[in-house]
């Protein structure tokens, strides 16, 4: 297993006309939970894409635990667990059997998957409802199943978009200490988030991307000291003289 | 490839199935409702059994003769098994009938018509010296047996009136043998039509399948997918076994509801097998057409009309539905046309499965099948995914 979790070069990817990253350089430790903030179309979406083995780069280089992105596709695939910003999921099927069929497609085995499922329903919350067919969910609850699908094969790296919109406050601090638990056993996990008060209580470093580029980089509070502000919004108003949170 | 793997995608797509109304309907309940009802509605054709028809008749004949010649007419057709003769005044009032659906057919005998029968008796050999008359017959143009049926069978009751038993007597150099070893079918139209029912209910798996795939990538669930270490062979066989297994849960409801409502197929378990087989094989050919829309459409919705474009020929050209030339000419273009007449030579004509031609045609969907399956995978590979 290589040194560092994900290790980003000079990462750039053109859209016709419109660049959407445009010369990322992050490393990603193991164990460490790193913030991907910015506003939308800063192009965090777009990283965490060609992280995920979706989205090929223009120009760059990218690799998961050792594994270059593009040419080792299927073992990056088998590291990685991903949420998506707009959870998909079947809605004909449970929350449970959601997460099954994830656990099956990731290889889990049968007597481990059960007793795992059944844990990470009970951390999330979602005991009463994971048998309730899917489309009936609300829209927080629909999001938590989303990120357990993520995670339930227990990937070495996590990589989640905005896995917290739209949920109430006790769901989302239930997801937090998830999240916090994984990083714990070591888990690499980057997070995007519109909100500045959950990078700053989850995140290790954070890093603020604007116009496809990084425009900062360190941990909440060591970019609070250097920029003399109170928290990552003002961080990121001082920066670019724009609001973090703009158009969401 | 992950046995494990395609096994969840496969029960993931059936559950799919069976909870999905729409998709229910389309792939279950559609076949059986149609059977049901194109059964029962063609069941009683043609059977063998006697039709009755209703037989308006309007006698104008009169004049200098009396209108024996008429009223002979009229009785032979009464005679005539099935009919059922009403007399009417006048013209108008039985057309009024026949237009309301009361009448199979109209006969209006002509002012001079027992003249003009007269006529022919006083000089058989000179045409010239005839009197010429017209009777005039009008026939349900809604129902098409009447229309096949009673012109006919006025003629015969024509003839009989002239000749009397003579004109089934005539002499002739050819004698016809005695059809003593021919049966008189019990078949109704529905036989054989019901051949082509289990290429029908195939033939909307295109759209099943289109639709499916449409949604899981409108949802993104096919892109959820593909960062998974599923790859795209475990995915397409995925999608291949699950309609592979609803065509035989169509073929099974189709024969079933077949059954129960008469249809006597003249075939052996062997011949059962072989349609279970040739239809799975068939459902090959519906995926790749399914992939293949899904592949130009650009959401669910909009595959559900280009779905059309491949249903349409092959369910016109190449199921139940009735074959001139021409269309039997293009339905060997149409893989549902292997699929009905290898099913109507076994279940029809009674043929055993070692009979050539039935094989040739599971060869041809089979090879169709799989060029169809290979072009619809590459192409959704390329092209499908997002």
């Amino acid at each position: 297993m290589s040194e560092t979790a994900i290790t980003i070069s000079n990462l750039v990817k053109r859209f016709d006309d419109v660049v959407a990253v445009d010369g990322l350089d992050l490393e990603i430790k193991w164990g460490e939970l790193f913030g991907l903030l910015g506003p939308n179309g800063a192009g965090k979406t777009t990283t965490l894409n060609i992280l995920n083995t979706l989205l090929e780069m223009t120009e760059g280089s990218a690799s998961v635990g050792g594994y270059d992105v593009v040419e080792d596709a299927d073992k990056v695939r088998e590291l990685i667990g991903v949420c998506p910003q707009e959870p998909s999921y079947y809605g004909f099927l449970s929350g449970r059997e959601n997460i099954e069929l994830f656990g099956d497609l990731h290889g889990v085995p049968k007597d481990v998957l059960d007793e795992r499922i059944d844990d990470l329903i009970r951390k999330i919350g979602l005991e009463d409802h994971i048998n309730r067919r899917a489309k009936e969910y609300s829209g927080g609850m629909i999001r938590r199943v989303s990120t357990l699908m993520a995670l339930v094969h227990d990937p070495k790296v996590a990589l989640l978009d905005e896995p917290t919109v739209a949920m109430d406050p006790v769901s989302r601090r239930a997801v937090w200490d998830f999240i916090r638990e994984l990083k714990d056993n070591g888990m690499a996990i980057i997070l995007t988030t519109h909100y500045m008060e959950e990078a700053e209580v989850l995140c290790d470093r954070v890093g603020i991307i604007d116009e496809g580029r990084l425009i900062a980089l360190g941990s909440p509070k060591e970019l609070m000291d250097k920029y003399e502000a109170e928290d990552l919004e003002e961080v990121f108003i001082k920066l670019t003289g724009k609001k973090l949170t703009e158009g969401v | 490839m992950k046995t494990r793997t395609v096994m969840a995608l496969v029960k993931k797509n059936l559950k799919g199935t069976t909870r999905e109304p729409a998709a229910l309907f389309l792939v279950i309940l559609f076949p059986l409702l149609t059977t049901v009802a194109f059964g029962l509605a063609f069941g009683g054709m043609d059977s063998g059994g006697t039709s009755e028809f209703t037989i308006g008749v309007v006698n104008m004949d009169s004049g200098p003769y009396d209108s024996v010649w008429a009223e002979s007419f009229v009785g032979n057709l009464t005679e005539v098994n099935g009919t059922i003769v009403t007399h009417y005044d006048d013209n108008t009032t039985g057309q009024d009938d026949l237009l309301n659906g009361n009448l199979d057919a109209l006969v209006v005998i002509p002012e001079g018509f027992s003249e003009s029968c007269d006529s022919y008796w006083q000089t058989p050999g000179d045409s010239g010296s005839w009197i010429n008359s017209t009777v005039e017959l009008y026939v349900d143009s809604g129902s098409m047996i009447a229309g096949g049926a009673i012109p006919p069978l006025v003629q015969q009751v024509l003839l009989n009136t002239l000749f009397g038993e003579q004109s089934m007597s005539l002499e002739l150099p050819i004698e016809i043998g005695s059809p003593s070893s021919v049966v008189v079918s019990d078949m109704t139209q529905w036989d054989f039509m019901a051949p082509g029912m289990f290429a029908f209910a195939g033939v909307f798996l295109i759209m099943t399948v289109s639709q499916t795939l449409g949604v899981e990538r409108e949802t993104g669930l096919l892109g959820r997918m593909a960062t998974t270490p599923v790859t795209s062979s475990e995915y397409m066989v995925s999608q291949t076994l699950s309609n592979m297994i609803l065509a035989l849960a169509q073929v099974a409801v189709i024969f079933t509801s077949s059954i129960l409502i008469g249809y006597q197929p003249d075939t052996s378990l062997a011949g059962l097998v072989f349609a279970f087989g040739i239809v799975s094989l068939f459902a090959l050919t519906s995926v790749g057409l399914g992939l293949i829309t899904a592949v130009l459409s650009k959401s669910p919705d909009v595959a559900t009309g280009i779905a059309f474009i491949f249903i349409m020929p092959q369910m016109f050209f190449g199921t139940f539905m009735p074959l001139g030339a021409l269309s039997e000419s293009i339905g060997k273009f149409m893989p549902s046309g292997y699929v009905t007449h290898a099913l109507t030579t076994l279940f029809l004509r009674g043929a055993p499965i070692t009979t050539f031609s039935v094989w040739m045609d599971l060869l041809i969907l089979a090879v169709t099948g799989i060029v169809v399956l290979v072009v619809g995978i590459v192409l959704f590979k390329k092209r499908g995914i997002k």
